[in-house]
C-alpha cells in the first residue's frame, strides 16, 4: 500500500508578497499584483501589465541572507526565498537520516542574466561567471546548496505546468520509497526573453487579465516562486510536523494537438483532471473548488472550461482563476496556485475570479465572482496546463477527513 | 527493473537504422562531434519539418526510430531529458534581443521551450499519455530513466519512451570555452586520449529507449537501476556510493564485468572517473567511449545504447578497447558519468 503524502510546509513569493502570510493578506484584501513593469529594462515597459516581485535582486539577496560569494540569477534568488520559507516552516533541519529530495520546475532558468550579458559571452571574458548560471539546473542546485541538501534532485521543464509536475514527481518518488520527504515547486523570474516570446505569440493583455470573461484578451505574465514540503505518513510520524493537507491525486496528460494552442474540446485538460480525480478516490460532486489554469487567453479558457463541464457534468464546483492576483507565474504557477488552493482549503475561502463580468456564451458555468467565506471545504483541485499540451492537475484534501 | 526493448539513436557515429554496430568508426576533425542525421522525410512530414529546428527534427526522428525498433504502436508515456534544449533557437532570440529588442516570429521562442521535443513527439505519435521533460545537466536523462522505471513499477505504463537529447553549436561552444574546461581547438576525435590539447571534447546526440515491463524477443538488455549523486565530498564517498548501489542490486563489485567510464579528455575530470572506478571496482574491465560521441549533458544515452548492444550482441566493437583486458563474460555493465564532479550518475545494465 503506497504511503499517503502529507503537505507540511509552504513557501511563496510573488508580486503579492514575499512570504505565505503576505500573499494570504493580499488575497484576503483583493489586492492584485498586476501593474506596470518596474525592474526589467525592456521596450515593452510601457506596453504591458505584469506582476513583478517588488524587491530588487540586491534586496532579495539580503532578504535571503546570502553573501556575495556566488553569483545568483533572479530566478535562483526567488527560488531560494520560497524554498527557505517552506523548509523552515516544516522544521526539517532537526531530523537527520530523512532522505530529502528537491524537485524544481523552471522554464527560462537563468535567462534573466544571460540576456543581459549575451554579447559579453560572445566577445569577452567579463561576465563568465554568468555562463554557467544560464541553464535550468543552476537554480535547483543553488537552492539545494543553500539548504544543505545533498539528496536526489532534478529539474522539470514542461512550460507552465513545470511546478505541478514537480509536485507530482516528488510524490511518486516518495510513494515508491525513494525519498522520505521532498521540497517541490517552481521558480520563474520575468525576462525580456519570454515577455517578447509571449508578445510575439500575441497572447499578452495590456490590461489586467480577465479569465473566463467573454471579453478576455490574454495573459499578464508574472514572476515568483513557490515550494511545498511534502512527507510520507511514516516520515511524518518521525518529524511530528503539523499536517497542512494531503496530496490525494494527480494526473498528467498530453494534448498532442498543437505546440502552443489547446484543443477546442480540452482533451488534455480533461484527461489530466480525470486521472487526478480517479486516483484521489473523490467524485465530481465531492470536489469543492477548482483553481483553474485560467490564463485569460481565448483558447485556454474555452478549452479548460469545456473540459471542466465534461468532467463535472451538471454540477460544476466553485471555479476561479487567481491569475488576476498573481499574473501568470509560468513554471511557478503550478506550485503557487497549489498553495493558493491550500490557503483556501485551510481558511474555508473560495477565492474570487477577479475582473470577471461577462459570461462566456460557450460555457454553462460561471466562475466565482466574489470571495466566499466560511465554506466547509474538503477537497480542492489545482490545474496547470502548459505549451505543448503538457497538462497536469493536482488534488489536495483536508487532513483527517476520510 | 525493466527491459530495454527498443532504441533510436542519432549520434556522431554510424548508429542509424541498418548500420552495423559502430562500423566503420567515424572520424571527426571539426570543433565538435556533430551528429550524422537521417533523411528526415522518412520520419517527419516535409511540410512540418521545414519550420523545425535541427534539435526538434533529431528528437522526433530518434523517437520514431525507437518506437519502430520496439515494434510497438504507441508508448504509454513520453519522457525527454535535455540539458540545454534547442540551443539554435535560443541563440536566434538572444541575437535578436541584443541587437534591437524586436522579434515578431514566435517560432524560435516556441521551439526554445524545453518541453517542445516531448510534446512534438506526442503530436507526431498522437499520444495523449503522460508527458514530461527533465532539464538537469547530467541528471536529465537519468531522471527520465528513473521516471520510466517508476512508471513500470507503479503499473501505469507497459512501454515508456524515454530519451536524452542535446545539440551543440559553434556559437555555444565559443561561449562555454571561456570556462576553461573545453578544448580550445579542433582535434581528431580518435586522437582524444593522446591529444595534448587540454579540455573536454564537445559532442551531441539523441538517444531514445523503449523501457518495458516485459522481456520479449526485442529485448536488448535489462535496465536494472539508476542512481544519482550530488556533489560528493570525496572520491571515496563516490566509490562508496558505487559499491552500495551495486549491492542494493544484488551484486558484488567483482560481478561487474565492464564499466563505461565518463572520461571526456579534461584531465581533472578524467582523473575523478579513473579514481572512482579504481576504488570501487578494481577488478572490472573498463572502457572509455567519448572519443566516439563527445561530451554533452545527455551523453549517458550514447553509453546506454553501447551497453544495451554489447549485452545483446555479446560483442565489443574494436573502436572500444577494454582495459586492462576484455571482460571474460558480459552480464553486468555499469555506466558512470559526471558533470564537473557535481552531478554523478550510475546506470546498471544487465543481460
Amino acid at each position: 500500500m503506497p504511503s499517503r503524502i502529507f503537505v507540511t510546509g509552504l513557501g511563496f513569493i510573488s508580486g503579492m508578497g514575499s512570504n505565505v502570510q503576505e500573499n494570504l493578506t493580499s488575497l484576503l484584501n483583493l489586492r492584485s499584483a498586476i501593474g506596470p513593469i518596474r525592474h526589467i529594462e525592456t521596450n515593452l515597459k510601457d506596453e504591458l501589465a505584469v506582476s513583478e516581485v517588488l524587491m530588487t535582486n540586491e534586496e532579495l539577496m539580503k532578504y535571503a541572507g546570502l553573501q556575495n560569494t556566488e553569483v545568483y540569477t533572479r530566478n535562483t534568488l526567488l527560488g531560494i526565498v520560497a524554498a527557505n520559507e517552506a523548509f523552515s516552516h516544516a522544521c526539517l533541519n532537526n531530523h537527520p537520516g530523512i532522505r530529502i529530495g528537491l524537485i524544481s520546475g523552471t522554464t527560462v532558468g537563468g535567462m534573466d542574466e544571460c540576456e543581459k550579458y549575451y554579447q559579453d559571452f560572445l566577445t569577452n571574458d567579463s561576465k563568465n561567471s554568468f555562463i554557467s548560471t544560464y541553464d535550468c539546473a543552476d537554480s535547483t542546485e543553488k537552492i539545494a546548496d543553500n539548504l544543505g541538501l545533498k539528496g536526489f534532485m532534478t529539474t522539470i521543464s514542461t512550460a507552465c505546468s513545470s511546478a505541478a509536475n514537480s509536485i507530482m514527481f516528488a510524490s511518486r518518488l516518495m510513494k515508491a520509497g525513494k525519498l522520505d520527504c521532498a521540497i517541490a515547486g517552481g521558480t520563474e523570474s520575468l525576462t525580456k526573453f519570454h515577455l517578447n516570446g509571449f508578445n510575439a505569440l500575441k497572447i499578452l493583455d495590456k490590461q489586467p487579465c480577465r479569465p473566463f470573461d467573454a471579453t478576455r484578451n490574454g495573459i499578464n505574465l508574472g514572476e515568483g516562486a513557490a515550494y511545498l514540503v511534502m512527507e510520507t505518513e511514516e516520515t511524518n510520524k518521525k518529524t511530528g510536523n503539523t499536517v497542512i493537507c494531503e496530496l490525494v491525486g494527480y494526473g498528467n496528460a498530453c494534448e498532442a494537438f498543437h505546440q502552443t494552442a489547446s484543443s477546442p474540446d480540452g482533451t488534455g485538460a480533461y484527461l489530466a483532471m480525470k486521472k487526478a480525480l480517479d486516483m484521489s478516490g473523490e467524485t465530481p460532486d465531492t470536489v469543492d473548488y477548482i483553481n483553474a489554469h485560467g490564463t485569460g487567453t481565448d483558447n485556454n479558457d474555452l478549452s479548460e472550461g469545456r473540459a471542466i463541464e465534461k468532467l463535472f457534468t451538471g454540477k460544476v464546483p466553485y471555479v476561479s482563476s487567481t491569475k488576476p492576483f498573481t499574473g501568470h507565474m509560468t513554471s511557478a504557477a503550478g506550485s503557487a496556485e497549489a498553495i493558493i488552493s491550500i490557503l483556501g482549503l485551510q481558511n474555508g475561502i473560495i477565492w474570487p475570479n477577479m475582473n470577471f463580468s461577462n459570461p462566456m456564451p460557450e460555457l454553462q458555468f460561471r466562475p466565482a465572482g466574489e470571495m466566499i467565506r466560511s465554506v466547509n471545504m474538503k477537497v480542492v483541485m489545482s490545474n496547470s496546463f502548459g505549451f505543448g499540451g503538457n497538462d497536469s492537475s493536482l488534488i489536495f484534501k483536508k487532513h483527517g477527513i476520510h | 527493473m525493466a527491459y530495454i526493448n527498443g532504441i533510436g539513436i542519432i549520434s556522431p557515429q554510424n548508429t542509424l537504422p541498418g548500420s552495423d554496430f559502430l562500423e566503420p568508426v567515424v572520424e571527426h576533425t571539426s570543433e565538435f562531434l556533430k551528429s550524422i542525421e537521417p533523411v528526415y522525410k522518412s520520419y517527419i512530414d516535409p511540410m512540418a519539418s521545414r519550420r523545425m529546428s535541427r534539435l526538434i527534427k533529431m528528437g522526433i526522428s530518434s523517437a520514431k526510430i525507437c518506437v519502430q525498433d520496439a515494434g510497438i504502436e504507441m508508448p504509454d508515456a513520453i519522457i525527454t531529458g535535455t540539458g540545454l534544449g534547442s540551443v539554435e533557437d535560443t541563440e536566434k532570440i538572444l541575437g535578436e534581443l541584443s541587437k534591437e529588442e524586436k522579434f515578431l516570429n514566435p517560432t524560435p521562442f516556441i521551439q526554445s521551450t524545453y518541453n517542445t521535443i516531448s510534446s512534438q513527439i506526442a503530436i507526431n505519435l498522437k499520444c495523449h499519455q503522460y508527458n514530461s521533460t527533465y532539464v538537469h545537466r547530467c541528471f536529465s536523462l537519468e531522471s527520465c530513466l528513473i521516471d520510466a522505471l517508476l512508471q513500470i513499477e507503479e503499473g501505469t505504463a507497459v512501454n515508456v519512451l524515454a530519451g536524452g537529447i542535446d545539440e551543440m553549436t559553434l556559437n555555444h561552444l565559443s561561449i562555454i570555452r571561456r570556462l576553461g574546461l573545453w578544448k580550445r581547438e579542433a582535434i581528431r576525435n580518435l586522437d582524444l586520449w593522446s591529444s595534448k590539447v587540454p579540455g573536454a571534447l564537445a559532442g551531441e546526440g539523441a538517444a531514445y529507449f523503449i523501457i518495458s515491463e516485459e522481456r520479449t524477443d526485442k529485448t536488448y538488455a535489462c535496465l536494472a537501476a539508476v542512481e544519482t549523486l550530488y556533489k560528493p565530498e570525496s572520491t571515496d564517498k563516490t566509490a562508496e556510493t558505487v559499491v552500495r548501489f551495486i549491492s542494493e542490486n544484488g551484486l558484488k563489485p567483482e560481478d561487474v564485468d565492464l564499466v563505461l567510464m565518463g572520461n571526456n579528455g579534461n584531465e581533472e575530470h578524467d582523473r575523478i572517473c579513473n579514481d572512482v572506478i579504481e576504488h570501487a571496482l578494481p577488478s572490472a574491465s573498463h572502457m572509455v567511449y567519448k572519443h566516439l560521441c563527445g561530451e554533452y549533458h545527455t551523453v549517458s544515452g550514447f553509453a546506454l545504447y553501447l551497453a544495451a548492444n554489447i549485452l545483446r550482441k555479446q560483442f565489443i566493437p574494436s573502436s572500444l578497447p577494454c582495459l586492462p583486458k576484455s571482460p571474460g563474460k558480459l552480464q553486468n555493465i555499469l555506466i558512470h558519468n559526471h558533470f564537473w564532479n557535481t552531478d554523478h550518475s550510475f546506470i546498471l545494465v544487465r543481460r
